[in-house]
């Protein structure tokens, strides 16, 4: 109680309550379209109108019933879970290489390492199918592999960095002087350490994998991923059935990006030392 | 070599680029000893802390353990455990699998780790909070899991690095009375560096001091306090009253310098004293060792020389007066507050400073 006192004392009401209110304004117009998309995947009418008609799953039921769906999904799961570990893994090594050694160029090295995500996807995905193609790679989930790997690895690369930059650079040589050889250090000291940035990492590539449409409609030929396979339904038609698809996408990607929030905020809080003796 | 040295530098040198921190160093490490390394910041105390535990290669000369030379050992290899300044003890672990770390990396079983590092934790009047997270612990608490961590392999040799500095000033002394208990109940080598007088003198069988990656004297805190043996120890330990000049005489163990503040005289109790006539070179004598009277002590053998008072500081029982010679140089007494009753202690007072020739050290210039 007394907590809210003092705090009360410096604040303005007026102010305090016009920013929660800018706060709910901006929420509302960021989520608007998706709750209407939400609202409208339930709603039984053929074309989405107000007022609203009867609470309904059909569209759910006729995307589950589309084996064509379900080959998308199964291509998007199963690149998002490759490209999260792959990319974990090279955005690891690559932050791992960045915190642990000094050398010449290092500037150019990061730069280069995080350069991907600021190319234009269209551009991106244009060069990676010319690429892939003349290397006999496009046009299958192994190409939509590579290419999200590309864009993902720069991702995991930074929030894993900035959890070893947050280590005490002691901890690794006083492992070795405990008896660790490099190897054993990295195993019982640098991954334990950099874990909640690891998963986070992981969930976030997987999010952006995920959801990831335009390189992966250049080089996915026939093994179209989730995204892709909506696009598709656009063309033909307009149906309540995308509404459906992209509620159950937007609720997969916001609970991995919420799992990696979760991960990388959660620790850190305990750090407070307790009182001297 | 002596039998009994544990660890020896021989030629060390350690180069950073074009930077020398550490230049040539031999020195010996006594197995059981409280061994102090002591200098100001910089002055490559940590370095040659870090190439003992293999942190740090050596660009030039060979560091022996037991005698095998072991510059080219990783530090995994050795069993030379450091306390770090900073602790480094791994929040990811609670305080009973951080003092079994060392165990677990050389394969020792899960139920004898746990045994061990039970026993330690005993040791370290810890048992009760080794399933407790380290950011839940006291700052004392975290300083006795990271010697725990660092001794349940039970070494030969111990490095500690600054360890206690975090420490508040009552803790700290808890701390060093803990840690030169350690020391002598395991007789396990401590090798302690830190920039602190106090601490390097009240734990410490041997002190080496160190200046711009030099050493500048090894020995007792005994020896060094009584007899620095370059005029950087003697400034640097604070102590001493340091008056340089040119050697003007030296003869029958007498050795008389001349010095802006006067003629003074020393009893060398060297024979072969290597003062050289015209050399320059410095006389020492303990602030405890200088006494104040109002007019020229009579008195043979005695040095005394004019001074006028700047000021005094109360410590506890003892009192320092400050004063000024003649030739503007600052010298400072320390004596109980019963020694200068009889003294009118008065700024611009005028006093006589004296002491005895056998006060007097003898320290050349190099």
């Amino acid at each position: 109680m007394s907590d809210k006192d003092t705090a009360s004392i410096n604040r303005n009401r007026a102010v305090d309550g016009a920013l929660k209110l800018y706060i709910v304004l901006g929420y509302a117009f960021v989520f608007a379209p998706i709750a209407a998309s939400f609202v409208f995947s339930f709603n039984s009418d053929r074309f989405p109108s107000i007022p609203l008609g009867q609470f309904s799953l059909e569209w759910y039921q006729a995307v589950a019933s589309d084996p064509l769906v379900w080959q998308g999904l199964r291509n998007t799961l199963f690149v998002g879970v490759t490209v999260g570990v792959l990319a974990t893994a090279l955005g690891f090594g690559a932050a791992y290489t960045d915190y642990r050694y000094r050398f010449f160029g290092k500037q150019v090295y990061l730069a280069l390492a995080l350069l991907p995500p600021t190319i234009p996807v269209i551009i991106l995905g244009l060069a990676m199918l010319a690429y892939l193609s003349r290397i006999n790679l496009s046009g299958n989930a192994l190409s939509v592999i590579i290419t999200h790997v590309v864009i993902c690895a720069p991702f995991a690369m930074a929030i894993i960095r900035l959890r070893l930059s947050q280590m005490d650079p002691d901890l690794e040589a006083a492992a070795w002087n405990l008896g660790a050889s490099e190897w054993a250090a990295m195993r019982h000291v640098i991954v334990p350490f950099a874990m909640p940035a690891i998963l986070g990492a992981l969930f976030i590539t997987m999010a952006v994998s995920f959801d990831e449409f335009a390189i992966a409609w250049f080089v996915s030929g026939l093994n179209e991923t989730l995204p892709v396979k909506v696009l598709g339904f656009l063309q033909g038609q307009v149906s309540p059935r995308i509404n459906a698809i992209g509620t159950f996408v937007f609720v997969t990607s916001m609970t991995l990006v919420i799992l990696a929030q979760l991960l990388l905020t959660g620790r850190g809080e305990k750090n407070r030392p307790a009182a001297d003796e | 070599m002596t039998n009994d040295a544990l660890v020896t530098f021989e030629g060390v040198v350690k180069r950073f680029g074009s930077f020398v921190a550490v230049q040539r160093m031999d020195f010996e490490i006594a197995k059981g000893e409280f061994l102090a390394i002591m200098g100001s910041s910089g002055c490559g105390k940590t370095t040659t802390l870090r190439m003992l535990a293999g942190l740090e290669a050596p660009s030039e000369g060979v560091i022996r353990l037991a005698g095998k030379p072991i510059n080219d050992l990783p530090t995994w290899s050795r069993d030379t455990p450091m306390v770090w300044q900073s602790l480094a003890l791994f929040p990811f672990l609670n305080v009973i699998e951080n003092v079994e770390f060392a165990l677990k990396m050389r394969g020792v079983g899960k139920a004898e780790r746990r045994r061990r590092a039970e026993q330690w934790l005993e040791r370290m009047q810890i048992t009760e909070f080794a399933g407790r997270n380290i950011s839940q612990l006291s700052g004392g608490q975290r300083q006795r899991v990271a010697l725990a961590r660092s001794l349940v392999v039970e070494p030969e040799i111990l490095l500690l690095d600054e360890p206690l500095s975090a420490l508040d000033a009552a803790l700290k002394v808890r701390m060093q009375s803990v840690l030169k208990n350690l020391q002598r109940e395991t007789g396990i080598t401590f090798v302690y560096v830190t920039h602190s007088q106090s601490e390097a003198f009240s734990m410490a069988d041997r002190v080496v001091i160190m200046s711009r990656g030099k050493i500048e004297q090894i020995g007792t805190p005994q020896e060094i306090y009584r007899t620095p043996r370059t005029r950087f120890v003697a400034d640097f330990l604070g102590s001493s009253n340091i008056f340089t000049g040119k050697v003007a005489a030296a003869e029958g163990g007498i050795v008389t310098l001349n010095t802006p503040a006067g003629a003074l005289s020393l009893a060398s109790p060297d024979p072969s004293a290597h003062a050289v006539v015209g050399q320059t070179a410095s006389l020492t004598v303990l602030d405890t060792k200088t006494n104040l009277a109002l007019r020229s002590p009579s008195g043979r053998d005695l040095n005394a020389i004019p001074v006028r008072m700047i000021g005094e500081e109360f410590i506890g029982a003892t009192a320092t007066v400050y004063l000024e010679t003649r030739d503007g140089q600052e010298i400072r007494i320390q004596k109980s507050h019963e020694e200068l009753a009889n003294l009118p202690l008065q700024i611009g007072q005028e006093f006589e400073a004296y002491w005895s020739y056998d006060d007097g050290h003898l320290v050349m210039e190099h």
